[in-house]
């Protein structure tokens, strides 16, 4: 593939796929949609295929200079890699999932998504600083449209919501990237990650950055823009937000965060780690006592990135890896669950957890699916959630034991409020008529399930695939960080009773926190 | 080999759940129990090559599963003494419960659905035995969990099962919780979670401390505890038992294979794998001890005052468990592996036993609507028989010979009496009170069931099947109803496990108890123990059967020869009796300070945190200031030429007298 400018392409199809979206009617827009996400996805699977493992860091490169040292330079590490994977993965189960469900403006809205597709992409690809920037903020606005035109009936307040909450962020990361690129005369991202800022500048472009991030991932308590955007977005649009969208933050973080600053990241690590904790326990909590099935959901994903964010700053290799395998397999799960709350919404059109009843009665293969769904949410091994969740607990408890002792907690409200959930949702009696006439599902909801029940499924049993392309970018990112690591609180004595007697913890074996 | 014994039940349970009503009732049933009667006969010579000494442990790779850095995990089998023992018992009991439910489920719309949850069930226990590693010991933890949560909720329409299946689940996680912690903190100190590799390096550490939230403790104490945190919840021990009564609302198969003979076993397992680990802390034994003693003292005692034939039987588990946990504390490895073995037996028996008198008596449980039924259900009668007895612990101890629970309990008394603790003393007074409790209320429901008068017309269900009212009937309290001995299909399992609960104890003591070579190993043996065992005074050797025939003695006086004296203990000991019917209020408590509190919580978080503070001064609040400074902007704004000009002045003179000042 050398040479070949495949991801250009793959950001031109869906762009193309978009404009003729614009002049054509609605079946035809559908039907363009699907075939220029599916073309994309296949360039994906060329992409991973051709992705050479161990080899150099940076592949797929392509690069333009354009003007006072802007450029258009793509590129990718296997960190990147499977970011975009997810992204192309989830599009076309979108399109199918809008198929019937969207019926107004059908080609404005299948332009929309793919324009957002060309722009996730970007982001994941992009190795200049400014172009990140584009493409990040730009991928807002196909969102705002989406929820603000096809979503429901509090969908004005969403958008106005969703787009205040991650602008405001955005502002101060962009005065920070100008900083940045003066002091460090390049917008190269792959340069300015092995750059050396100077500490004291580190902590406020952190929290510059921060700020960005931690809105689009979201952290508490700059969460509550999401579960009212969940809620007013159609099913395809919170696939896509809870997908992906999330996703940037974290990408964020372990791309320009932590290698750039990683002084700054082990000092401020305290904050992620507070807001974290107070997020896994509260925003659990708050999904206990939903009466709206995808309000319950977007709660549950705030938890999850709770621990994503923990992860991170966890500085070892389990930590990163496991929050990077949290990322995809929540955007796996939990695009999958929100297509199942769709499934049955788009029956009875409603998202009332009490109108529903029994459905394991009339639904068995949609209870059998969202049962599997349900288990990868809450971290059942043999799924993608445990692998991220226990990898990434694993490496939080090398820094803390207090942070992973809370964390690990979210396991326990994790199964209380998604059981919960289940339960009323696909056991009891079939108390509401309506509900049990639902008919079960049909071929294209099925063709929607299935590639999502067995990813997630494969990333439970056998996550090497998905953990081979990273490992590379991820020891060099660790090794980056080695210096700055702060130590675990283990402080483990020596072995030997009378030795651990005389210094009596003092000479603190370093294997915690030496990762 | 192992893989065909592991992996047939999953095959099936995939078969047959995802064929369902596609391939039907009969091919789903032929299917999960042809695998499990595969994976039974392939099972039995394994355990008899360990027996015999023919066989030597190994491990089989079978897929990577995990690299992160030095962390490392495959999925693997392990096969030695330990693992041999638990795939005899958990493929017996399990090819005899598919077996059973042929009868027993039979009248079930869902059956391929009940048989494939069976065969996962399966599957994931047999993983949980088989690990090498911690993090799949989790796996087969984590599957057992979520296969019991399913069979639980079978019948999902009833909102007791659906609740009890969350609970059961809920419950677990927490002790989950701390098994997750203590494979990190495993991972931590030893850097591996290669179990092998743990228990070699272990005695290397004891001694050392570790900093975990904030204090300064012994590494293996922390460790150890935290591990076995995940063993309460999953075999029920004290504090966390509240899912195993409730889970009696599955079916009753599956009570006994997974809330009697297996399932609940695993913690057992667990400690006695990792034995080596527990063995650097004398504090986490200590504890293990303590637990087992209270649970074993504290279910037995409600077990007395229940009414509901499975609940009585769900305590009896409980109460057998902490046997278990205190023989492992006391460092009686091969005692509590022993009795793990012969309850195995003994304890789905009475379940599917339970189960033969349930189906007898029309869905009815609750004991008191029983009576005389030895005559009606003979087969079911002298196969509860051979329970109660095993469970009793009936023998003759200077012959050493007696059922299975003669056996495997005298031992477990006689080692935590040998160990010479204060905490094994503690724990021997605790299970001679327990041995003479545990006799009291299986005598009790033997009485209560087979002998005495029939007072089935008492009961809804028979009610409802003959069509009268007590009232009708009259003085015939049977109200006409004819109760039929279960199938062949159903018996026939009974009849075999009967067997194991007579002889089992006899036939493998010598191995279980005696034999390093047996063990090979894979447990901490402690040949010490086992002598001092052996050379126990004689009262203590003597005291488990005569408290044995106290507790019969008093059942016997109090439901055949003197019916009215339970009502006069109540009418003497009312507190007493209501505080174990209630079952020691646990329930009740746990709803008021975790339930309760935790919706509290999350509606507050919610409603104040959320929307009142939050959004209110965030998001809200903003686009308030933005609407309130756009309407004094528009004010401003009036179009005035003049108005205009003074604003300009006003902010020219502002600037120059700041230039001025500065």
């Amino acid at each position: 593939m050398d040479g070949f400018p495949i991801l250009s392409l793959m950001l031109l199809v869906p762009l193309v796929g978009a404009a003729i979206c614009f002049f054509v009617p609605a079946q035809t827009a559908r039907m363009v949609a699907l075939v220029a996400t599916l073309v994309d996805l296949a360039l994906g699977v060329v992409l991973w295929a051709s992705f050479d493992i161990g080899g150099a860091q940076w592949q797929f490169v392509e690069r333009a200079d354009l003007f006072a040292g802007f450029s258009y330079a793509l590129g990718i590490d296997g960190i990147a890699l499977m970011l975009i994977m997810l992204s192309v993965f989830l599009m076309p189960i979108c399109i199918g999932a809008s198929w019937n469900s969207v019926t107004k403006r059908v080609g404005e809205y299948m332009a929309a998504f793919l324009m957002m597709e060309t722009l996730m992409i970007g982001v994941f690809a992009a190795q200049d600083l400014f172009l990140f920037y584009i493409f990040f903020e730009a991928g807002l606005i196909p969102m705002y449209l989406i929820i603000g035109i096809w979503g429901g009936d509090n969908r004005i307040y969403a958008s106005y919501k969703f787009f205040l909450y991650t602008l405001i962020g955005s502002v101060l990361m962009l005065i920070a990237m100008f900083w940045m690129v003066r002091e460090a005369g390049t917008t190269d991202i792959p340069t300015l990650m092995a750059t050396d800022f100077p500490a004291g500048a580190q902590n406020w472009l952190w929290l510059a950055f921060f700020a960005s991030f931690a809105v689009k991932m979201p952290m508490w308590p700059v969460h509550t823009w999401l579960p009212d955007a969940h809620v007013q977005a159609p099913t395809a649009g919170s696939v896509i937000l809870a997908g992906v969208l999330l996703k940037m933050g974290g990408y964020g973080f372990i791309r320009f965060s932590l290698p750039m600053f990683p002084e700054a990241s082990a000092n401020l690590a305290w904050l992620v780690f507070g807001l974290s904790m107070v997020a896994v326990v509260y925003t659990s909590l708050v999904a206990l006592v939903q009466h709206d099935m995808k309000k319950l959901i977007a709660y549950s994903s705030v938890a999850h990135m709770a621990i994503v964010c923990m992860a991170l700053f966890s500085f070892n290799v389990q930590g990163l890896e496991g929050s990077m395998i949290v990322m995809l397999s929540h955007g796996l799960v939990s695009g999958a669950l929100f297509l199942a709350v769709g499934v049955i919404y788009d029956r009875l059109h409603t998202r009332e957890i009490d109108r529903y009843g029994g459905l394991a009665i009339n639904m068995p293969k949609y209870s059998l699916f969202f049962l599997l769904f349900t288990m990868a949410s809450i971290g059942l091994p043999g799924t993608s959630g445990f692998v991220g969740e226990f990898l990434s607990l694993a490496g939080v408890y090398q820094i803390s034991s207090w942070v992973a002792l809370i964390g690990t907690t979210g396991i326990i409200l994790g199964a209380a409020y998604m059981l919960y959930l289940y339960r009323r949702v696909a056991f009891g009696e079939q108390k509401n008529a309506d509900a049990a006439a639902m008919p079960d599902l049909d071929k294209r909801e099925w063709a929607m399930m299935l590639p999502l029940a067995a990813a997630v499924l494969w990333m439970g049993v056998y996550p090497e695939s998905f953990l081979a392309p990273m490992r590379a970018d991820i020891e060099w990112l660790d090794q980056r960080l080695a210096s700055a690591a702060p130590a675990g609180d283990a402080h483990l004595s020596e072995p030997n009773p009378e030795a651990a007697a005389a210094h009596h913890g003092e000479e603190a074996a370093a294997e915690g926190g030496s990762h | 080999m192992i893989e065909i014994i592991v992996f047939a039940p999953l095959l099936a349970a995939i078969i047959a759940g995802l064929g369902n009503r596609l391939i039907g009732n009969l091919p789903a049933k032929i299917v999960t129990t042809g695998a499990l009667l595969i994976s039974c006969a392939l099972s039995w010579p394994i355990f008899i090559g360990f027996m015999t000494g023919s066989e030597t442990a190994y491990v089989d790779p079978v897929l990577k599963w995990v690299q992160s850095g030095t962390m490392n995990f495959d999925w693997a089998l392990r096969v030695d003494t330990l693992t041999a023992v638990m795939l005899v018992v958990i493929t017996s009991v399990s090819a005899l419960v598919h077996l059973y439910s042929w009868g027993y489920m039979d009248e079930d719309p869902d059956q391929p659905r009940f048989f494939a949850y069976l065969s996962l069930f399966t599957f994931a226990m047999l993983m949980l035995v088989t690990a090498d590693n911690l993090v799949q010991m989790f796996f087969g933890w984590e599957g057992v969990g979520l296969a019991s949560y399913l069979l639980i909720g079978f019948w999902f329409k009833k909102p007791s099962a659906s609740a009890a299946a969350i609970k059961a689940f809920v419950v677990n996680r927490v002790g989950d919780l701390g098994f997750m912690m203590g494979i990190f903190g495993v991972f931590l100190v030893f850097g591996t979670t290669s179990i092998p590799e743990i228990l070699d390096r272990a005695p290397e550490m004891a001694g050392s401390t570790i900093g975990f939230l904030g204090m300064r403790v012994d590494t293996m104490t922390v460790l150890c505890l935290l591990l076995f945190i995940g063993a309460m919840g999953k075999s029920a021990q004290l504090g966390l038992h509240t899912w195993l009564p409730d889970a009696m609302e599955g079916p009753t198969p599956v009570s006994a294979l997974i809330h009697a003979a297996t399932m609940v076993t695993a913690g057992v397992f667990m400690v006695c794998r990792l034995s080596p680990l527990f063995e650097t802390s004398q504090t986490a034994l200590t504890f293990v001890t303590f637990i087992g003693a209270a649970t074993c003292f504290f279910a037995a005692t409600i077990g007395t005052t229940q009414t509901d034939i499975k609940r009585v039987i769900a305590y009896s588990t409980c109460s057998q468990l902490g046997y278990m946990f205190f023989a492992a504390g006391v460092g009686a490895y091969g005692a509590a592996m022993f009795h793990l073995f012969t309850h195995a037996f003994f304890k789905a028996l009475l379940f599917l036993g339970a189960g033969s008198v349930i189906h007898a008596m029309h869905h009815e449980q609750d004991m008191r609507y029983y009576g005389g039924l030895r005559k009606h259900i003979p087969i079911t009668f002298w196969a509860m028989m051979a329970g109660t007895l095993a469970i009793t612990g009936v023998g003759i101890w200077f012959l050493h010979a007696g059922f299975a629970g003669f056996h495997s309990k005298d031992a477990i008394l006689e080692s935590a009496f040998a160990s010479g603790t204060e905490m094994g003393r503690f724990a021997f007074f605790m299970g001679i009170v327990a041995a003479l409790l545990t006799s009291f209320y299986s005598w009790r429901l033997m009485f209560l069931t087979f002998w005495g008068k029939p007072r089935w017309i008492e009961s809804e269900h028979i009610q409802h099947t003959v069509h009268k009212t007590p009232e009708e009937a009259g003085a015939d309290t049977t109200g006409g109803y004819h109760p039929h001995e279960s199938p062949w299909v159903m018996l026939t399992p009974l009849v075999i496990l009967s067997l194991g609960a007579v002889f089992a104890g006899f036939v493998w003591s010598p191995y279980f108890l005696d034999s390093a070579a047996f063990w090979n190993g894979s447990i901490f043996y402690n040949e010490h123990l086992v002598h001092a065992m052996h050379n126990v005074d004689t009262w203590v050797k003597v005291a488990p059967g005569v408290v044995m025939l106290i507790g019969l003695a008093i059942a016997w006086n109090n439901y055949i020869r003197d019916p009215q004296a339970p009502a006069r203990f109540v009418g003497m000991f009312g507190g007493v009796y209501t505080f174990l019917k209630n079952k020691w209020y646990f329930d009740e408590l746990y709803d008021l300070i975790f339930v309760k509190p935790a919706f509290w919580l999350g509606r507050k978080f919610w409603k104040w945190g959320d929307v009142g503070t939050i959004d209110r001064f965030g998001p809200d609040g903003a686009a308030w200031v933005v609407a309130q400074g756009s309407h004094y902007a528009r004010r401003v704004q009036t179009g005035y030429l003049y108005s205009y000009a003074l604003v300009m002045l006003l902010g020219l003179i502002a600037a120059i007298s700041w230039i001025m000042v500065r």
